[in-house]
């Protein structure tokens, strides 16, 4: 049972300030992900809640109690560190029965929750040997083991799997979420890859040089984007941005981009839901999956040329000439035959996101 | 593979111009150090090991006889010797103890980043630069127990820390704490920034204590380099023989290295002293082969 708030965090490194104003609360057994570029003051967040790092302005609290004052060691949380951190000169049982005899935990007791997390995590072979013999993926089972043992108020985690290959990573991915779910127990995990945020959070945090750029579950961050700056970080492939006029042409909006001679037909509420929006300064946001291609022409779409065809296995990203910008679109594989193919495109308006120029802030119109 | 990359010279160089191969420069770089080393180190030692078979005395003109072993017996049977091994025993473990415990301990404050960090690491460095002979002559002054300032300082009246026979030796192994201590210290900061800085954030997480993290992290993680520091010191204070002679006369200061010098040059019983050189030799060499051992075990970790 703990619950994490972070009230109005501020910190500075020398004169520059990396966090600005930050504030959030974490319930209990919450799988929180703080996702953002290197640099966008995530890893500090989260240092700053361990007690690695001290914070300027603002409050910490765990379960109410402010302890943002208080060391590391007093905090009662576990951490597993991107560079795993395991002690060199230990075995793999001193590793995760180090945080228990640091508190003089008896021998015996020891043993037992030792014995019971290599269980969990299946290391009970590896507990003879030194971190040096183990593979990447089995020094990330010992760190998390030795966060795991002593059954701390929260989990942070520090890109834990970010120095894995691919294939471990997504192992990894899947072991990580398995132990949450049996485990439970509330935890702040800090990533770049939004895939694995994706994947693992209950709520992502997305943060940008030093702010928070939006809290909400996957599916409302990719779903409802609240700027720009989300919408192109979170997906992949990346969101399309494009400048947009939008215009009332015969009871139906249409919505011009990169100075194509037409615009795409959408419903005529987009008018009326854009609100004076319609003249400047307003940016079209569509994923390749909302653009939709076709070979023949059909009312509604217009007909553009193939440019470059990224094919993914799975489905191709079609890059199509729509006047001066291009839109990226998601085929099936092998769909579009070759660059300079000409094919017939329309915008599927239910998933265009509508975006002010100036602020990058979504106007929240859904159709 | 070593011998392919020693042919690899570049075909367009003078040297290749001249005829001369890879192997033609690296014997030009090495065979001058190489007969440098055999000329004045090897020969010397072996011709001495001859010697020390020998009545050999240098300074007379008769011709010396071989007395196979009797040196070596003599030597061994001889008390006053006896006495000089357990003078420079006692001497190498304090100062050698004191040099550790202080290094380690100047290295623990400095391993922290503070204003003028690199000046202060470099005058705490200052005493190990100095000639031996001129510390030994300095801290004679220091001693100096009708004027020195370190009787005035500590209030201890005339105490005349290098004439009295308890404590000459003692007052000699504290000088030699004070000039090597920042050997230790140099080495001992080598180690302990070489201990990762995650290492101590991932034991604060896991709630260890000051002394819990020192005794499990640090001092494990370090310990290889102490060895070195401290077989090096060893070394060194087994043979220690200018700060004593410059500093003391009394018979309980009588290192082995003293001793040798007298009956070598003093007393000129050539065969006799390269015999007693030997058995410190050996000596030194058992001791060093004991920590490597130990250092090997350690470094297996």
């Amino acid at each position: 049972m703990t619950q994490i708030e972070l009230r109005g965090i501020e910190k500075f490194f020398g004169a520059v300030q990396v966090i600005h104003n930050l504030n959030l609360a974490i319930a209990d057994n919450e799988f929180i992900v703080l996702l953002g570029q290197s640099g966008c003051g995530k890893t500090t967040t989260l240092r700053a809640v361990a007690g690695l790092e001290t914070i300027d302005k603002g409050d910490i609290l765990i379960d109410g109690k402010p302890v943002q004052h208080l060391k590391a060691a007093d905090r009662d949380i576990a951490m597993v560190f991107q560079s795993f951190s395991l002690y060199p000169h230990m075995t793999v049982f001193e590793n995760v029965a180090f945080p228990l005899r640091a508190t003089r935990m008896s021998s015996g007791e020891v043993d037992k929750s030792v014995r019971e997390v290599a269980r969990v995590l299946r290391i009970t072979d590896l507990l003879d040997k030194r971190p040096s013999a183990l593979s990447g993926g089995d020094m990330q089972r010992v760190a998390i083991g030795r966060a795991l043992v002593r059954r701390p108020k929260a989990m942070l985690m520090d890109e834990p799997i970010g120095a894995l290959d691919a294939k471990l990573r997504e192992e990894m991915r899947a072991e990580i979420k398995r132990l949450h779910v049996k485990q439970g127990s509330t935890t702040i995990y800090v990533t770049h890859d939004q895939i694995e945020a994706m994947s693992l959070a209950d709520r992502i945090v997305i943060m940008h040089e030093g702010f928070i750029q939006q809290v909400g579950t996957p599916d409302e961050v990719y779903s409802h984007p609240a700027n720009l700056f989300v919408a192109q970080f979170v997906g992949s492939p990346v969101m399309n941005i494009a400048e947009a006029r939008v215009a009332d042409q015969a009871g139906a909006a249409s919505v011009t981009v990169g100075e194509a001679p037409a615009g795409f037909e959408f419903p005529h509420q987009l008018l009326s839901k854009l609100n004076g929006h319609s003249s400047g300064g307003l940016t079209l946001g569509i994923r390749p999956e909302g653009v939709l291609v076709r070979h023949d022409a059909a009312p509604g779409y217009m007909p553009v040329e193939a440019s470059i065809i990224e094919p993914l296995g799975s489905f191709d990203i079609v890059d199509l000439k729509v006047g001066s910008t291009m839109l990226r679109a998601r085929t099936k594989a092998g769909y579009v035959s070759g660059p300079g193919e000409r094919v017939h495109v329309r915008i599927d308006p239910e998933q265009a996101h509508f975006f002010d120029t100036a602020s990058g802030k979504s106007l929240g119109v859904r159709l | 593979m070593a011998s392919v990359a020693l042919t690899n010279l570049d075909p367009a160089s003078r040297a290749a111009a001249r005829g001369w191969s890879d192997l033609t420069i690296r014997n030009l770089f090495i065979i001058p150090t190489l007969v440098f080393l055999i000329v004045f180190n090897i020969f010397p030692l072996i011709y001495s090991l001859g010697y020390s078979f020998t009545n050999f005395a240098a300074n007379r003109a008769e011709p010396w006889q071989f007395v196979g072993l009797q040196n070596y017996r003599e030597l061994l049977s001889d008390d006053h010797i006896w006495s000089n091994f357990v003078i420079t025993a006692k001497y190498v473990i304090v100062s050698v103890a004191g040099q550790m415990v202080v290094g380690f301990g100047l290295a623990l404050l400095l391993n922290r980043s503070f204003p003028m960090k690199g000046l202060i690491t470099t005058l705490l460095l200052l005493p190990m630069m100095m000639s031996a002979a001129v510390v030994g002559l300095f801290w004679q002054l220091l001693y100096s127990p009708s004027w020195g300032p370190i009787n005035y300082v500590f209030g201890l009246g005339d105490f005349a820390w290098l004439s009295n026979p308890d404590s000459a030796l003692y007052a000699v192994a504290i000088t030699d704490i004070w000039m090597w201590s920042p050997f230790v210290m140099l080495l001992s900061l080598a180690g302990l920034s070489a201990v990762p800085q995650h290492l101590y954030e991932a034991a604060a997480i896991d709630r260890a204590g000051w002394w819990y993290t020192f005794t499990r992290i640090t001092l494990p993680l370090v310990s290889p380099i102490l060895l070195i520091a401290l077989i090096f010191r060893t070394m060194e204070a087994f043979k220690t023989f200018d700060i004593a002679y410059t500093m003391t006369t009394q018979p309980t200061a009588e290192l082995i290295a003293i001793r040798l010098y007298k009956q070598a040059f003093q007393q000129w019983d050539t065969g006799k002293s390269c015999a007693l050189a030997y058995i410190v030799l050996i000596m030194v060499l058992a001791i060093t082969n004991l920590y490597v051992k130990y250092l090997n075990k350690v470094k297996e970790r």
